[in-house]
């Protein structure tokens, strides 16, 4: 008589991961197959490429796409001028970790309702609402993320560093230039990251500060979805996409050739 | 300024204290270092070795005192413009450039003497210039061959091991042609064997180089090899300076011939000059200048003790083998010999219990004055049989009303350590536990800073936290002068934490020629952190 030899049911490392892959699969997988499958049907449902020739003609959508570009290269910048020196002074300071704190907790509100009361102020304020204030309201909103890796970075960096240039005859505005802003540039390029590419594919910051008067990619691919273009919207995403894989891989170049064996926060 | 004496010296450090918040790390220290010396800073973690270095090279400001630096003041002049470099304890060589760029890294920033020229009013201007890229090259390649690491230039110092970073932060520090090298521990990070390379390669060094050399090290074997000169130092004070030999032979005190080497200390009593006595036998010795029948410490050092049979003429006291263990090229072996535990290294092996003769030359026994023979504090009655010792109230027994101003005295043998802090009446920490012969000698520091003396049979460890009981009949109470109380009065009411006691008290132990302890354990544990 033969038994069915059944593979006893056993708790491995493999059964934890099933609820992730799940999630993945239903979450994000899938849903970038729907988006890749848009693309390329019209509105009844058949094989087309038009909603490439929209897009990549129309000259609206790609001055949008320059914008946003241009918004999100912006904003990095000025966070990185106002947030550099922040996390530096911070560093220095023996309770920077909790003064840093309060750059952090604001992040625990909603951004739009944090958007909201910036329009708030400056309606208030009797500003006209333009490009001037969706930069403000971005570096507002991104700046924590900015100085997050920063900090965490420039605290991390061992003073016998700093001590062993002005050992070797470096004055303090040199120790900075020749020690730690090199050693701080994987907490630059964190922040840049962190920064840039969520600037790039915001959408209500720059319609409620410009009371719509700008319109950012974000903008576009909200609009095109709510308005049934599926396929046009679809596309946009991609392109979104492959902006963001972009900026990622270049950081990450950037990164590993300035040096493998440093820290970071993310 | 310059005065014959100090021609030669390169470093002056006169009374140098240094003080973080209200914490002494480096005491009055006073040290001369000569052109070309090889200097060791020697103590446990946590006596001001490091931060002595560290005001050194200048990223310490010391809080009071003064730094000559080949006859000018350097005190409070930065570090990048001193003419000294160090080598790091954990070498901070910087990660982000690679070896030949590490090395170059003090070359690119220094300017050189080039030539004078005459300007418009007619003075004369010294012009300067940086380095070429050549006569960086050069230099930098000259100084990867004297650490042999020639081709090494192009490597990230991440991927180097240990003793190739280690010279490489030597290449770096010495290529900048500095007149003195400062080197904060650098082979602590070594293995064994390593390190006695290292030790060698060091001292060659020195010597081809011909600049000074100030080493900083717990390692005392590392010291007495090395060094031309011994700074040996505890909490913060200097306790002695000597020559390797010198340190050996003739430590200064009981801490000094604890750290240094392995010995035995004995308390005893020098009965008159060339003659003293302990294990209750007397001995003739070669010190003189005592007080008679003052309370002496002896130091014995292993090898100098000679076993005989017990027989033997020579033998001046028979004691008893208690062990005896194969270290290698010796045994050594305990004793015990009047109610006293003796240390002996000998060639041969003995039989446990077995009697034997000893014999120790005159020379070789090393004859030191007590710290301080009984604790002594002064201080007020504070009610019926109770009295105040460092902040706390204990009982006593006496007939003195509340508010008298009395002297406090507790023998050594007296004072109680207990596990638990809460078991005693005051805490304290352990600032150190040496042994002598049959018995620990502990220093306690209370939060008062008052450092108590006790003597126990336990050995405590160092940095622990204790509790304090003496029982009423130890304490001796004695009336204190009412003038004398007027004048302590002002002296308490000037210095909140009552430090002006402590003073007075450690000058009284200067008098007598003794280590002093002081600083509290924390700044200890402070400095360890450091270490």
């Amino acid at each position: 008589m033969k038994k069915i030899a059944r593979k006893p049911f056993r708790l491995t490392k493999k059964a934890f991961s099933v609820p992730y892959i799940a999630f993945l699969l239903l979450f994000v997988v899938i849903p970038l197959v729907l988006i890749l499958v848009n693309a390329f049907l019209d509105n009844g449902n058949k094989l087309t490429l038009e909603n490439f020739k929209v897009f990549f003609t129309s000259s609206s959508t790609l001055t949008v796409l320059g914008n946003s570009l241009l918004v999100g290269v912006i904003t990095t910048l000025l966070c990185l001028i106002i947030g550099y020196p922040v996390s530096y002074i911070l560093s220095k300071m023996s309770s920077g970790k909790i003064l840093v704190l309060l750059y952090i907790i604001p992040m625990g509100i909603n951004f739009l309702i944090r958007t909201l009361a910036t329009k708030a102020i400056f309606l208030a304020m009797g500003l006209e609402l333009g490009m001037g204030t969706v930069i403000f309201g971005m570096v507002y909103n991104y700046l924590p993320f900015m100085i997050m890796p920063l900090h965490t970075t420039l605290s991390g960096i061992d003073k016998s560093y700093a001590e062993a240039a002005q050992d070797l005859g470096a004055d303090k505005a040199t120790v900075f230039l020749k020690t730690t802003l090199p050693l701080s540039v994987s907490g630059i390029l964190s922040g840049v990251t962190m920064v840039f590419i969520p600037t790039i594919s915001t959408y209500a910051i720059s319609q409620l500060l410009s009371n719509g008067k700008i319109f950012l990619f974000g903008d576009s691919i909200q609009l095109s979805f709510e308005q049934g273009m599926y396929g046009v919207g679809s596309i946009m995403s991609i392109v979104m996409l492959i902006f963001v894989l972009l900026s990622n891989f270049i950081m990450n170049k950037f990164n590993r050739r300035g040096n493998a064996a440093r820290r970071s926060l993310w | 300024m310059k005065n014959s004496n100090s021609v030669d010296n390169i470093i002056e450090m006169k009374n140098v204290y240094k003080t973080y918040d209200d914490k002494t790390v480096v005491k009055n220290a006073s040290l001369n270092i000569k052109r070309g010396e090889f200097v060791t800073l020697l103590g446990p973690s946590g006596c001001g070795k490091t931060t002595t270095l560290r005001m050194i090279a200048g990223f310490e400001m010391p809080t009071s005192g003064q730094i000559i630096f080949d006859g000018e003041d350097i005190t409070n002049l930065p570090p990048h413009l001193r003419q000294v470099n160090t080598v790091f304890q954990k070498y901070a060589l910087f990660p982000h450039l690679n070896v030949f760029n590490n090395i170059a890294f003090g070359l690119k920033l220094k300017t050189i003497p080039n030539g004078t020229k005459t300007n418009r009013k007619g003075e004369t201007v010294q012009l300067f210039r940086k380095y070429t890229k050549a006569e960086i090259k050069e230099k930098v390649d000259n100084a990867l061959k004297m650490v042999d690491l020639e081709d090494y230039g192009h490597r990230n110092v991440s991927s180097l091991s240990g003793g190739q970073q280690q010279r490489v932060a030597i290449a770096r520090a010495l290529v900048n042609e500095p007149k003195v090298l400062l080197l904060d521990e650098p082979l602590g990070a070594l293995d064994l064997k390593m390190r006695k390379d290292m030790q060698l390669e060091l001292m060659d060094m020195h010597k081809r180089l011909g600049i000074t050399f100030i080493y900083v090290t717990h390692d005392q074997e590392e010291a007495l090899t090395m060094s031309d000169k011994i700074v040996v130092m505890r909490l913060g004070e200097i306790q002695q300076i000597a020559t390797p030999e010198k340190v050996y032979d003739e430590p200064a005190n009981a801490f000094v011939a604890d750290f240094i080497g392995e010995s035995t200390i004995l308390s005893g009593v020098m009965l008159d000059d060339y003659k003293v006595e302990f294990c209750d036998t007397v001995f003739e010795c070669v010190d003189k200048g005592f007080k008679k029948n003052e309370p002496i410490d002896v130091i014995i050092r292993p090898e100098d003790l000679k076993i005989l049979d017990k027989e033997d003429k020579k033998s001046l006291i028979s004691a008893k083998i208690l062990s005896s263990v194969f270290k290698g090229d010796h045994y050594q072996v305990t004793l015990l010999a009047g109610g006293n535990e003796l240390v002996a290294h000998d060639t041969e092996s003995y039989d446990v219990d077995d009697t034997v003769g000893l014999y120790i030359k005159p020379f070789d026994l090393h004859i030191m004055h007590k710290t301080r023979i009984i604790n002594e504090i002064d201080t007020y009655i504070t009610g019926e049989n109770t009295v105040e010792i460092c902040g706390a109230d204990f009982e006593c027994i006496t007939d003195l009303p509340a508010g008298t101003p009395v002297k406090v005295r507790i023998d050594f043998d007296d004072v109680e350590i207990t596990d638990d802090e809460d078991d005693g009446v005051i805490g304290a920490n352990i600032l150190s536990s040496i042994y002598k012969g049959s018995y620990y000698q502990a220093i306690l520091s209370t939060d008062d800073h008052y450092n108590f003396f006790a003597d126990t049979d336990y050995e405590w460890l160092k940095g622990d936290r204790v509790g304090i009981k003496i029982a009423p009949e130890k304490i001796l109470i004695e009336k204190r002068d009412e003038e004398l109380k007027q004048e302590e009065r002002v002296v308490i009411d000037e210095t909140v934490d009552g430090f002006e006691e402590i003073a007075n008290l450690e000058s009284e132990d200067n008098a007598a020629g003794a280590l002093n302890i002081d600083a509290a354990i924390t700044e200890n544990a402070k400095e360890e952190g450091e270490e």
